[in-house]
């Protein structure tokens, strides 16, 4: 059967992807925001994943507003980044499984969660940039890789609950696939950000790490949070973290944490990282 | 008819981008979505007027988009995320055009950053067991 080994939360935001391509992880800004990277990938290459799946949102490269579902998946064999427009880098394409895809769409929208299923995704930098942050350093990608796309870019947006008991109907879909693959879910975004309008700049260390905080051992805290309070506290891109909410419903209410990384300001950013690991068993 | 008022509404210099504003932006967000592609960035660059014409925008709109005025267009129902693929295009990053919402340079946008995390490190050494805490 698949077994879900464990979280990580990143950000995705592509200041971090350009830096990796110019090789600035050493320079004073970037050194403790990538070092703090470096047990995560010590603990990925100990557990070996054989999947990823990768909860993030579209910033208009595959979507554009004329669509947007609230929760779509990919359901292909293969997906390609692609020009969004932002001089960022193309990356190499990704190997999925749509097999396994298909099977987490199905269970998802039997247990009442209707995703919209794509078999095609061009996939931007809130999925390349976590993906390149884990293996950047290896030859080719280690892992297959699904992306599950939530929207947080044109409101109403699903609410952070919504997207809890969407995470606790993926880890029920993954956990009831047949085939023995060791999966991984990175819960992507955030953390406490707003690029827009004249509050632009804005970060909440506070709100931040009570949010890694309660992520971490009480999650339902935080799906009592509205999108609106959400916004108040780290700013209207900061929503994203809700996003960390689907990697954590996955999980069993009480995971072993790996690891814990908080960073600020990664360009308007407050940046977080925990790594949980699902030790119960099945 | 009319728009729903929401609670975010009466958040300070914040424009969330609901239904009202896509509605509103449509073609600006349109056409800022169409620099995924290199030729059309090349089309927009010759002749930025009659590129805006193309997609449809407002008099209003063609105006802001020709003079860069990036806050003006966020106002006009541009989405962040399709204003930086026009940012990127003006050779802007997404913190000059935070610095330009607030009339500020990027350095002082930069330093406002910075300083708005000061203490971090002494948080999270009290809060205990942080990676580099």
């Amino acid at each position: 059967m698949a077994r879900i080994i464990g979280g990580v939360t990143s950000s995705h935001i592509p200041a971090i992807a350009n830096a990796m391509t110019q090789g600035l992880e050493q320079e004073p800004y970037w050194k403790r925001f990538f070092d703090g990277y470096e047990p995560v990938k010590q603990w990925l290459a100990e557990v070996e994943p054989d999947v990823a799946i990768v909860v993030y949102n579209d910033h208009g490269l595959n979507f554009f507003l004329n669509q947007i579902p609230t929760f779509a998946i990919g359901c292909a064999d293969r997906y390609e980044n692609a020009d969004e427009g932002w001089g960022l880098k193309t990356l190499a394409s990704f190997d999925g499984d749509a097999e396994f895809s298909w099977h987490i769409a199905e269970s998802l929208v039997n247990h009442n969660f209707d995703m919209t299923m794509c078999q095609e995704v061009l996939v931007d930098h809130g999925f390349i940039t976590p993906m390149a942050l884990m293996w950047r350093h290896l030859p080719k990608w280690p892992v297959k890789a699904i992306p599950l796309v939530v929207n947080t870019v044109q409101h109403p947006l699903p609410t952070a609950k919504r997207c809890y008991q969407l995470g606790q109907a993926l880890g029920k879909a993954i956990e009831s696939y047949p085939e023995d693959l060791k999966v991984v879910i990175f819960g992507t975004g955030g953390m406490s950000h707003q690029l827009q309008g004249e509050r632009a700049g804005i970060i909440n260390v506070d709100f931040d790490l009570q949010c890694i905080e309660k992520f971490i051992d009480d999650p339902e805290w935080l799906t009592h949070l509205s999108n609106d309070e959400i916004m108040q506290q780290a700013g209207t891109e900061g929503i994203e973290t809700i996003m960390w909410l689907v990697m954590r419903g996955a999980l069993p209410a009480k995971a072993k944490l790996i690891h814990k990384h908080y960073h600020v300001p990664i360009s308007n950013t407050g940046a977080g990282v925990v790594v949980l690991e699902n030790t119960q068993e099945q | 008819m009319a728009w729903k008022k929401h609670e975010y509404d009466d958040i300070p210099g914040t424009y969330v981008f609901d239904g009202r504003r896509s509605h509103q932006g449509y073609a600006l967000n349109k056409m800022a979505f169409s620099f995924n592609n290199e030729e059309n960035r090349e089309e927009f660059g010759r002749d930025k007027a009659a590129y805006c014409s193309k997609y449809g925008l407002t008099d209003a709109q063609t105006a802001a988009v020709l003079a860069a005025d990036f806050l003006s267009l966020l106002r006009q129902g541009g989405n962040i995320y399709y204003l930086a693929k026009m940012t990127t295009y003006y050779g802007l990053s997404i913190q000059d055009a935070g610095a330009s919402f607030q009339g500020i340079s990027t350095n002082e946008f930069k330093t406002k950053l910075v300083e708005a995390g000061e203490g971090f490190e002494e948080k999270l050494q009290k809060l205990g067991g942080y990676w580099g805490g």
